[in-house]
């Protein structure tokens, strides 16, 4: 038994399985208090106060959420396609939380692992949540649903093209696909500094793919009545509202590993996970803002927006980023 | 530690694909194709082609099977109906592809294969940074011809898909 | 820290045919376009990987690129193949192959 203890390989995946499920249990609670957080500051940006009464300031609303939601009678449509109707929330939540296998809380102790692709597994999980909404938009048999899981996808993919491009311009300036060279790189300068366009078309790309307004058009409520997720109730409801803020999370540490820095700042290096969580905080602070300050974005403004707008630009920055590396190496 | 891993993936992508094949409903069967492309990537991770592998979930499992599925939708395909004569079809196919693959496995295994030269695990360069050193020096000319037939592609696509009305030139 | 090569070239090369060999069935034996082809990009795939596995086995990253191409133009096929079959859906009604023989006799 003790043998096995002594194989470095072992080693490396017994400390990575732990790292995972404490990652895994700190992602959860995060999830549970940026619910409550959202609408607190939905409510003070709408001049009200938002939930105050269960527990001190509201602060177990969403234990109190979750409960109601546990409770809830859980209803299947008669003609739904029964295994994929299961199937579809855990696709919304899974490629989410793989994300956080490669993201770097800190410096080499703290990650779960060093993969030297690690930015194009974040663009394979991005692709892969494309077919949560659209296999929950058909298999629910419901012509609402099924507009919103088509109109949803289609703004997945587009937007996906925009986003990975943006994130080209980071990778020339790295040289590295591995997230922790990227934050390595950012030692002396952000690279927000550096590609401030890239940045803000990741943001707008990162809002159209995790389906947050101004581009929550497939879940729009009061025009295609929950969009994708009509027929889904209780526990499996649940698991998309979960699967949309992990994915949330998992886009905007991303955004904080490209752009912001990862786990730098001052002090020691063992801080760097506080760092890490402050910005990953004030990205999240952003994104409900834009939430609740934008009026939602048409179907064909969006389609527009993602293809004749931030396509063009992404490239441009690309062939701009790359002359300025070349002149400055060989100029 | 990598052989186990080989086995389950590999076993997953057999499965897989044999249900992908087998399946009567369209939407499944594509599925069980996705999940053998994820193998795949699987596979191609523990052989040391790691850009293949996330290229290989980010074009196959993502993009083309996304398309495949959207087309399925559309047509609204329902389940297969077979017939007797597609049945004994089947049936035959299925023991010509069994003493094929008998075949196969016995030829691979009796031969002695060499062992190749040694691999020297260096990787000072990541696999990602020299595969695109290749694309752009050996594989420049390929490379740019890619391009042509993605645009060819896309036109393509373009004027099949959009019928009679405005498609065809005069 | 690399991990040693401990996958035999006789394996993945048994895996690729015999992935191969359940492609050929799924054309020969499916009467649905689209499944068939599923099986041809089963095809295809069983291709990339002995071309991983050599890559692997002869330290060289020229299949790894010949991949590359590979999933390039099977992207390009699937679309224009599935504009076509699109398009034969709307003049026939159908996507079994059986019924497609407008040119018989």
């Amino acid at each position: 038994m003790l043998e096995i203890w002594n194989d470095p390989t072992f080693q490396i995946g017994f400390w990575a399985v732990v790292k995972a499920g404490l990652i895994l249990f700190i992602m959860l609670t995060l999830v549970s208090y940026l619910i409550y957080a959202e609408r607190k500051i939905c409510g003070h940006i709408q001049a009200r106060t938002g939930p105050n009464r269960v527990g001190p300031l509201g602060l177990l609303q969403p234990a109190a959420d979750v409960l109601k939601l546990f409770f809830k009678e859980e209803f299947i449509p008669a003609e739904a396609n029964k295994v994929i109707f299961h199937l579809a929330p855990v696709l919304a939540v899974v490629p989410a939380i793989v994300v956080f296998a490669v993201i770097p809380w800190g410096p080499p102790p703290f990650l779960v692992a060093d993969v030297n692709v690690g930015l194009l597994v974040f663009l394979a999980m991005s692709s892969i949540g494309v077919y949560a909404i659209t296999l929950a938009g058909w298999s629910s048999n419901n012509k609402y649903a099924l507009l919103g899981g088509l109109r949803s996808s289609a703004q997945m993919i587009s937007y996906e093209l925009a986003m990975g491009l943006s994130t080209i311009g980071v990778l020339l300036l790295a040289g590295s696909l591995s997230l922790v060279s990227i934050v390595e790189a950012q030692q002396k300068v952000w690279f927000v500094v550096f590609q401030p366009v890239a940045f803000v078309i990741f943001l707008i790309t990162a809002l159209a793919e995790t389906n947050r307004a101004p581009f929550d058009l497939p879940e729009a409520e009061g025009e295609l009545v929950a969009g994708f997720h009509t027929e889904y109730s209780s526990m499996k409801w649940a698991l998309f509202f979960l699967g949309e803020y992990m994915n949330m999370l998992a886009i905007c540490s991303i955004a904080v590993t490209l752009f912001l820095g990862g786990w730098l700042g001052p002090g020691p290096s063992y801080l760097g996970p506080l760092w890490f969580l402050a910005k990953l905080m004030v990205l999240i602070f952003v994104f409900i803002w834009i939430r609740w300050t934008y009026p939602r974005l048409r179907y064909d403004q969006l389609m527009n927006l993602g293809w004749k707008v931030l396509l063009p630009v992404s490239l441009a920055n690309i062939v701009l980023t790359s002359i300025v590396i070349w002149w400055r190496t060989n100029g | 530690m990598t052989a186990p891993l080989f086995l389950v993936f590999g076993l997953l992508l057999i499965l897989s694909a044999l249900m992908t094949i087998l399946h009567r409903n369209p939407i499944t069967s594509a599925l069980f194709l996705v999940l053998s492309f994820c193998s795949l990537a699987g596979i191609y991770l523990l052989l040391r082609a790691e850009f293949l592998a996330m290229v290989q979930i980010i074009v196959y499992a993502g993009a083309i099977m996304v398309l495949f599925l959207f087309v399925i939708m559309y047509l609204n395909l329902k389940h297969d109906v077979e017939t007797g004569v597609q049945i004994a079809v089947r049936r035959g196919v299925g023991w010509l592809l069994a003493i094929t693959v008998g075949a196969l496995v016995v030829a691979l295994f009796q031969r002695q294969w060499a062992p190749g030269p040694v691999v020297g695990l260096t990787d000072a360069t990541g696999n990602t940074e020299a595969i695109g050193k290749l694309l752009y020096s050996r594989y420049l000319f390929p490379f740019e011809l890619t391009s042509i037939i993605l645009l060819a592609a896309m036109i393509g696509v373009i004027v099949i898909g959009k019928g009679r009305q405005g498609g065809t030139i005069e | 820290m690399s991990l040693p090569n401990d996958i035999p070239l006789a394996w993945a090369l048994a895996l690729s045919g015999l992935l191969f060999l359940i492609g050929v069935a799924g054309v020969l034996v499916r009467r649905n376009a689209l499944i068939i082809f599923m099986a041809i990009e089963l095809m295809l795939n069983a291709a990339n990987l002995a071309f991983v596995a050599f890559a692997r086995t002869l330290n060289s990253l020229d299949g790894q690129v010949f991949v590359f191409f590979v999933m390039t133009v099977a992207a390009a096929e699937v679309a224009v193949g599935l504009a076509i079959i699109v398009n034969l859906f709307r003049l026939r009604e159908s996507v079994f192959v059986d019924e497609v023989n407008l040119l018989k006799e």
